[in-house]
């Protein structure tokens, strides 16, 4: 029963919250491929400039001795969310609308998002150096330990670990029911799926890309908030993190939300199953195994986690390019 | 565009004119030394800028893994000159190595016939089976060998160590690694758009670092390996002026052999259908060339070309140092190097890379000179404290100068400083 218990903490809990940290940067990912056509390489450092402005909100509400039932770097987020998706829209006019004016290549695009990737690091780091930081200004974050019948260890569960559970469930409804009755939503499933025909039937494609971003940013900042409460806030994850999202992504098919969400877990499960240690799992049925149990058995060691992603990254584009929700292959 | 002057010719000769000036005041302000050592890394440079502006200017393909290409290079090349480690030799090690190939080998092959089940009447459901199963089973028997493997040899002999081969067979191997490695990577996502191509690159990048530093069977991981055997007679038989202007002598004529190369390429029948390719990929395919299969020549060839660069370039530093690769220096400083040089244009690229090599090494000192300054004055006159690692910060400074240049180059000279000459048949 401990081994169960164990399994659910090290193998199930983290899959759900990795995999919905994931899955809530990849919304945001495959939005604007679909709509704006290009790969955007700053996803990553959005998400950590949003976790930024989470921070620096909570720590001025904290200097001024708020004090509110929930975290309040979780409370803050959604001012954060409101600022990232701003900033994510003046990204998009100093730096990604000239080019699609003038005209240029997705290519071209692609490699403009790297150079502002590349600046978001830079400024980020540049003011607040590179080491780890921890969300949780006012108080240690709680941790419910639930004790299972009949185990002597506990289910244990954070507090953050709830709330970015919660947080993913309401946002993919909210987003659900956005895409699917509002006009607006209406209208970025219509330039996704055909931008000549939707500006014909008078779609306002200034808006479509107003709302993607304003949907990316502030997805891309609550997940950097989220993931940043779970663990610790670390200014230098920028290409480590784009990774999986985009294999999320692309496993996901691009330009379909519900299938990023698919890939995010997808992902996100695969990582954490792919480097926990199945041995402990398989302890109490020692005896009936044909082979001496090592003591570590994950299918891939810790540090070649980046592996996983990528290996399905490329299993997917070999085998099945377009997503398993049919996406588009542009 | 007003960057387009009337004479391209003499555009070419002012700008290296003023790079050669640039160098003469480097040259007489640092010291002979120290001038002769920037050049040939920056010459090094040049030649994988020359790669990338084949894979980005010839043909548009955008790859951000560019680390990974030269980390793969540097590594292999390290791996056949080294002198050789008689505990490893002497140990079951050579076995293990020995049999993980032929493993290897097997693996390929049972995954190849998986792969091409088709063509002996498997149906489609069974081909998916059957390469689920290839692919489970090879991870399977190779991840338990090398693990097995890499303890064994680490406990024997600490690591590998070379094969102690000339330098320059090491150089030729290093481009031959880099290309196979590109050969996996065009092969998955050439047919695709450029995108996924870049998204493919960036991570192998990452994976190829990750796997040197923790390969400390392989290569000695962060450890390091030092030194590394020149070509030349190294500093320490005699003095460094001589050495260094020795390697300088051998890169450069790596440098002017690969430029006229693929000058001579570019204007070739071959280069013609790249740029065609290029410029519009249905009227190429509708002509009848095979559009992905030239794509992968270029990719693999201008992979082949940062594997030797990086080669060249880790061996002249003399010391192996997996956690050295970094995305900033070994993939967007080539990157600025490239698009600001003007991409498509092989004197542009050595040009840039000269060019940027040198803006990027003097600004060191001048961004450590400028935050110094701002924690000094800040101190005096405001009474704020610098936070402890408020000059390593200073690297973050150049960081945002280089995404900013290339947003801003991007923007408002796409064509760069020495912009592409259509050649005119």
């Amino acid at each position: 029963m401990n081994d169960l218990v164990f399994f659910l903490n090290k193998g199930i809990t983290s899959g759900l919250i990795i995999g919905s940290i994931y899955a809530l940067g990849a919304i945001g990912l495959t939005l604007i491929f679909g709509i704006l056509r290009f790969a955007h390489f700053a996803h990553g450092d959005l998400m950590t400039l949003g976790a930024f402005v989470t921070l620096i909100l909570a720590a001025a509400l904290a200097a001024l001795g708020v004090t509110l039932p929930l975290p309040l770097a979780f409370v803050v987020m959604f001012p954060a969310m409101a600022i990232t998706a701003v900033l994510a829209i003046g990204l998009d006019k100093m730096f990604y609308k000239p080019l699609r004016q003038a005209g240029a290549r997705p290519v071209v695009l692609v490699m403009a998002s790297v150079g502002v990737t590349l600046m978001l690091q830079g400024v980020i780091r540049l003011f607040a150096g590179v080491r780890s930081r921890d969300m949780f200004v006012e108080a240690p974050k709680e941790i419910y330990r639930i004790p299972i019948p009949g185990a002597t260890r506990n289910l244990v569960v954070t507090e953050p670990q709830i709330l970015l559970m919660l947080f993913t469930v309401v946002a993919v409804i909210a987003l659900h029911f956005f895409l699917t009755r509002a006009r607006l939503g209406k209208a970025m499933r219509a330039v996704s799926d055909n931008p000549d025909l939707a500006r014909i039937t008078g779609i306002n494609t200034e808006h479509v890309v107003w709302a993607t971003w304003i949907i990316g940013g502030s997805l891309a900042c609550a997940a950097g908030t989220m993931l940043s409460m779970d663990v610790t806030l670390k200014p230098d994850l920028s290409f480590n993190i784009l990774l999986p999202i985009f294999a999320a992504t692309i496993v996901g098919g691009i330009g379909q939300p519900y299938g990023a969400i698919a890939g995010g877990f997808l992902v996100g499960f695969c990582e954490t199953l792919a480097v926990f240690n199945w041995s402990i799992v398989l302890r109490p049925f020692k005896d009936e195994l044909w082979f001496d149990l090592p003591s570590n058995m994950s299918l891939v060691p810790t540090e070649y986690k980046l592996m996983v992603p990528f290996l399905i990254l490329i299993i997917v584009l070999i085998y099945r390019p377009t997503g398993i929700f049919k996406g588009r292959v542009l | 565009m007003s960057s387009q002057t009337q004479n391209p010719i003499m555009r070419d000769i002012a700008l290296f004119a003023a790079l050669g000036v640039l160098v003469l005041v480097i040259f007489v302000s640092q010291g002979a030394v120290y001038s002769v050592r920037m050049l040939v890394e920056a010459g090094c440079y040049g030649i994988i800028a020359l790669g990338l502006t084949i894979q980005w200017g010839y043909a548009g393909l955008f790859n951000v893994g560019i680390m990974g290409f030269i980390a793969a290079g540097a590594a292999s090349s390290m791996l056949m000159t080294f002198p050789r480690n008689p505990d490893f030799w002497n140990s079951g090690g050579p076995e293990l190595a020995g049999l993980f190939i032929v493993k290897l080998i097997a693996c390929a092959l049972a995954l190849w016939l998986a792969n091409n089940s088709n063509r002996w009447g498997v149906g489609p459901r069974l081909r998916a089976l059957l390469i689920t199963i290839a692919i489970a089973v090879s991870y399977l028997v190779l991840s338990f060998h090398m693990t097995v493997m890499s303890e064994e040899i680490e406990k024997a002999s600490g690591w590998m160590g070379g094969l102690g081969l000339p330098v320059f067979f090491g150089w030729i191997i290093a481009g031959v690694i880099a290309g196979i490695i590109a050969w996996f990577v065009g092969k998955i996502c050439l047919g695709l758009r450029s995108d996924y191509l870049a998204i493919a690159t960036l991570g192998i990048a990452q994976i190829i670092k990750h796997f040197l530093k923790n390969a400390d069977w392989l290569t000695n991981g962060t450890l390091t390996v030092s030194p590394m055997p020149w070509p030349v007679p190294s500093p320490a038989d005699g003095e460094f002026l001589f050495a260094r202007a020795a390697y300088l002598s051998v890169v450069a004529v790596a440098l002017l052999i690969t430029y006229l190369l693929l000058q001579r390429a570019y204007h070739s029948p071959w280069g013609r259908m790249m740029r065609a390719i290029r410029d519009n990929e249905e009227a190429a395919g509708a002509m009848g060339k095979n559009v992905n299969r030239r794509r992968l020549e270029i990719f693999i060839l201008g992979c082949v070309l940062m594997g030797i660069g990086g080669a060249m370039l880790i061996h002249f530093t003399s010391i192996y140092d997996p956690s050295g690769f970094l995305d900033l220096n070994h993939t967007f400083l080539i990157w600025v190097m490239v698009i600001l040089g003007g991409s498509g244009n092989n004197r542009g690229a050595i040009f840039g890379a000269i060019f940027v090599y040198i803006v990027w090494v003097m600004s060191e000192p001048l961004a450590v000179m400028l935050f110094d300054a701002i924690a000094t004055y800040g101190n005096q006159w405001l009474g704020w404290e610098a936070p402890s690692d408020f000059l390593s910060r200073a690297l973050q400074m150049r960081v945002f100068v280089i995404g900013l240049t290339i947003t801003l180059v991007l923007r408002l000279a796409p064509q760069g400083l020495l912009p592409e000459r259509q050649a005119r048949h």
